[in-house]
């Protein structure tokens, strides 16, 4: 029934588009079963924001068991599912679906001068395949044995052993857990690789008419290179995740192998290897990490721009640095194992050519410093997130270094380090990036403001308390603390162990910083001050819309006539120039 | 209104960076950061690890002092002072970092880290052997015995009480191995090179003290080197998720003399003896 509907909606919505950019009628075809994109991506949005409350929460449980330990009601079964579940939640259906999938759909057919996205149906199609995954992924918590508890990464054997059939159990969140889990995962991936199909598709076929591909914003072209990293990346994950479903399920052996023997049970199996599954984990699981740090970058660029009130430095050489990073990002996914096991002159070549990385990373990291030479800086809460952003980005990538250096890897493998640095990476700079990217584009999306006051609040909240959590935990990294612990008692580990709970107070801040946004985007929506329809005096598409954007987006489509960043024009540098005045 | 409040947050965020960066860069000089290191390769480890923090703790310093200057030199009211780059400067900004960060990175990682590296990978004849093999949740290690040669392991006859290695009682190989559960014993200044696997699923045979760290992966036998430069106890602690006990998967390498460790090892008797 509501996938026929579905249809209708998305037949009028596509026919509107060329003939009479119509209304559709109605708060089902309107808010729910919509095929614009921008209401899809307020839905992912929302979305985002109801799973980060379970993320988070999840966070804050074993944050208190690691720091007093005994005083948080937890057992270790529990322990490793919670850690797990926070890992797969916060990673696919809060920072994708916020960054990737929402802030995207929202952004790129209003920047690059299209009515939609090149397919709505699909897209409609992909949010809600997101609303089952989601909701799988939260019911595992119930079914028999927990969650699943191998890690976001699960690997096998851990992950495999089922306890299904003639196949040995290997922990109890091996069990029904895992299965919803990769379920889940399945049905993520489709709707990603859907979404990623529609921001190619539009983005090189549905430009505004003088859209060239170098007159494209930074934050179309980070997504444009993210959606292609995604699709050739993920069909890997997909591959792997159905051949751990058959290995759990029908008795295959694709990575389990001979002689295995989990708790004085022979299992049956013959000729897998765990190690395959970690290269196809890594394959996606790395382009990954630019997958969403790219569109971070790609707004800060953009709002770094407008309220620094001058171009962005280096759009060319950002381009290519972007293209560059994509290529190697390919390239060099087994830094993610170089303990594993894998031939040590394989560690080699992975760790020459991850530190390659670092020169397009530099070339973007002066570009957005580069950014604020002779600028007029306004200090806006988006603003503050985009610099905040700067600073996340270099402290989490030289973070980078040391992981990327295989001898040094020796130390740091599966400790606190490893966490610190990817928090920093997916975590703070793809958030810092998202609500940079959130509070730009609010008065756009509701046609009035976020309020300013409670905007900063939530910023100084989010950076300190981010930064000093996750910077931190890179010292406990130093110190050998391994991940994945319910407790410890080793004495090398005591000077580490001491900082437990600095880090948990510091993560109580972070995350109640979120308090104040949650209230101001709700609050904002229906009583914050009407916003007009370029309240930043900012020069790219999206701006030249009446606010609220009707559906269709524009009465007549835009023609392009110059660069995306007219700022600092005029004899006295102080007018600002759209991406489609008349010359 | 604007320029005031602009440059209060220019202010805030300016000395909070610097005040960040201070305190990052003091932590190394306040707190106990790393364990002691106790084998030869961890040196050269060690030896990576400080010229990394003093590489990326230059960028780190620099990045964020440019971008606090930046933010109080041009935070505030009036317009934009921009003027477009010339062509030539632009490069400049670019190939700069591209030369740095390449420079400063794979030199590193190729004249210290590279022959760290192959230490840590390569079988020296004379080296003593042991044999490393991990189960939930435990490390089980075995020396070959008088005659040098270890019995094979087979998963039927594995017993987790009576046989938790599953070595045959007929083959002549096995018959003297000697095996330790919960500990590994190991002679100081002498190179150890390591066996390891696994009967379930992923661990990782991680000794921070000694710097060493390799995956036990079922199906596979992976290596690592060890020489040890000190004599003591230093703990085990599995670093790869291995099912709720993880973190209770511990054990112990002893280091000691030479002397004590041929007391040691003439002391232990044969499984099946």
């Amino acid at each position: 029934m509501a996938i026929a509907q579905a249809v209708e909606t998305g037949k009028a919505g596509h026919q509107a588009h060329g003939r009479d950019h119509g209304h559709p009628a109605g708060f089902i075809r309107k808010y729910i079963f919509s095929t614009d994109h921008k209401v899809i991506g307020v839905q992912y949005l929302l979305m985002a924001m109801l799973m980060s409350v379970v993320g988070l929460g999840l966070s804050l449980w074993f944050r208190v068991q690691l720091a007093w330990p005994g005083k948080a009601a937890m057992t270790p079964e529990q322990y490793v599912a919670i850690v797990t579940m926070h890992g797969t939640i916060m990673i696919f259906f809060v920072v994708s679906l916020a960054l990737s999938s929402g802030l995207g759909n929202f952004s790129i057919p209003l920047q690059v001068g299209a009515r939609d996205m090149a397919y709505p149906f699909l897209n409609m199609l992909s949010f809600w395949i997101i609303v089952p995954a989601s909701a799988i992924m939260i019911l595992s918590f119930f079914v028999e044995g927990g969650a699943a508890a191998g890690g976001w990464t699960a690997y096998p054997p851990l992950s495999a052993l089922s306890g299904f059939g003639k196949v040995p159990r290997g922990s109890p969140g091996s069990g029904m857990g895992q299965t919803l889990w990769l379920l889940a995962m399945a049905l993520f991936i489709v709707s990603f690789t859907m979404g990623g199909l529609n921001y190619v598709a539009t983005i090189l076929n549905l430009r505004a008419r003088g859209m060239s591909l170098m007159r494209m914003p930074l934050t179309v072209w980070t997504y444009f290179v993210a959606a292609l990293l995604g699709l050739l990346s993920f069909p890997a994950l997909t591959a792997a995740a159905i051949m751990l479903l058959l290995d759990r399920h029908l008795g295959t052996s694709f990575f389990l192998p001979s002689g295995l023997v989990v708790s004085g049970q022979q299992a049956a199996n013959v000729g897998g290897t765990p190690l395959l599954f970690q290269h196809l984990f890594w394959f996606l699981g790395h382009p990954e990490v630019y997958v969403l740090v790219l569109p971070a970058i790609g707004i800060a660029f953009d709002v770094i721009a407008a309220f620094s009130r001058r171009p962005p430095h280096g759009y060319k050489t950002s381009v290519w640095a972007l293209l560059i990073i994509a290529f190697l990002g390919m390239i060099v996914w087994g830094h993610h194992m170089f303990t594993s096991g894998m031939n040590p002159f394989l560690g080699k070549y992975f760790s020459i050519a991850t530190l390659l990385i670092t020169a397009p990373f530099a070339v973007l990291g002066v570009n957005l410093l580069a950014s604020l030479w002779r600028a007029r800086i306004r200090f806006t809460t988006s603003m503050l997130f985009a610099l905040g952003l700067i600073s996340a980005v270099g402290t989490g990538g030289i973070g980078g270094l040391f992981l990327a250096t295989a001898t040094a890897d020796l130390h740091f493998h599966d400790t606190y380090f490893v966490v610190g640095h990817f928090h920093l990476m997916i975590g703070v700079v793809t958030m810092t990036g998202t609500f940079a990217g959130i509070y730009y584009w609010f008065p756009k999306m509701f046609g009035r403001h976020m309020n300013e006051t409670l905007g900063k609040l939530h910023f100084w909240g989010t950076f300190i308390g981010a930064f000093a959590l996750f910077v931190i935990q890179h010292f406990q990294g130093f110190g050998g603390m391994t991940r994945r612990y319910f407790e410890y008692s080793a004495d090398y580990v005591q000077p580490a162990l001491a900082l437990n709970p600095a880090v948990t107070w510091f993560a109580f801040l972070a995350v109640g910083a979120q308090i104040p946004f949650f209230f101001n985007f709700f609050w904002s929506m229906f009583k914050g001050k009407k916003a007009e329809a370029n309240p930043w005096e900012a020069t790219t598409l999206e701006w030249t819309t009446a606010t609220p954007v009707p559906h269709g987006n524009w009465e007549r489509l835009p023609v392009v006539s110059g660069k995306p960043y007219g700022y600092a024009e005029g004899a006295n540098g102080d007018a600002h120039r759209m991406q489609n005045a008349e010359a | 209104m604007r320029s005031q409040r602009g440059a209060v947050s220019a202010w805030l965020l300016s000395s909070l960076l610097i005040l960040a960066t201070i305190l990052t860069v003091g932590a190394f000089f306040v707190l106990k950061w790393r364990p002691e290191v106790a084998s030869e390769h961890g040196r050269g480890v060690d030896r990576m690890i400080t010229y990394i923090i003093f590489a990326a703790g230059f960028i780190f310093v620099v990045g964020h002092l440019v971008l606090s200057t930046f933010l109080v030199k041009f935070g505030g009211k009036g317009t934009a002072a921009y003027k477009p780059m010339t062509h030539k400067t632009e490069m400049l900004f670019t190939i700069g970092p591209v030369v740095f960060m390449v420079a400063v990175s794979e030199l590193g990682v190729l004249a210290i880290g590279g022959p760290v590296w192959n230490q840590v990978y390569t079988h020296k004849p004379d080296d003593l052997v042991v044999d490393i093999t991990a189960k939930q949740y435990e490390w089980i290690s075995r020396y070959p015995g008088k005659d040098g040669k270890f019995g094979r392991k087979r998963p039927d006859l594995f017993d987790d009480q009576e046989n938790p290695l599953g070595l045959d009682r007929k083959d002549p190989d096995a018959k003297d191995d000697i095996v330790v559960r919960g500990a590994v014993y190991l002679p100081v200044g002498k190179g150890a090179w390591f066996n390891i696997q696994s009967w379930d699923v992923l661990h990782s045979f991680n000794v921070p003290v000694l710097r060493a760290k390799q995956d036990a992966v079922p199906g596979l036998t992976t290596h690592t080197r060890i020489v040890p430069t000190a004599v003591g106890r230093y703990e085990i602690s599995c670093a790869e998720i291995c099912g709720p006990g993880h973190y209770r998967m511990r054990g112990f390498v002893n280091v000691k003399s030479e002397a004590d460790f041929a007391k040691w090892l003439k002391s232990q008797v044969g499984w099946f003896e």
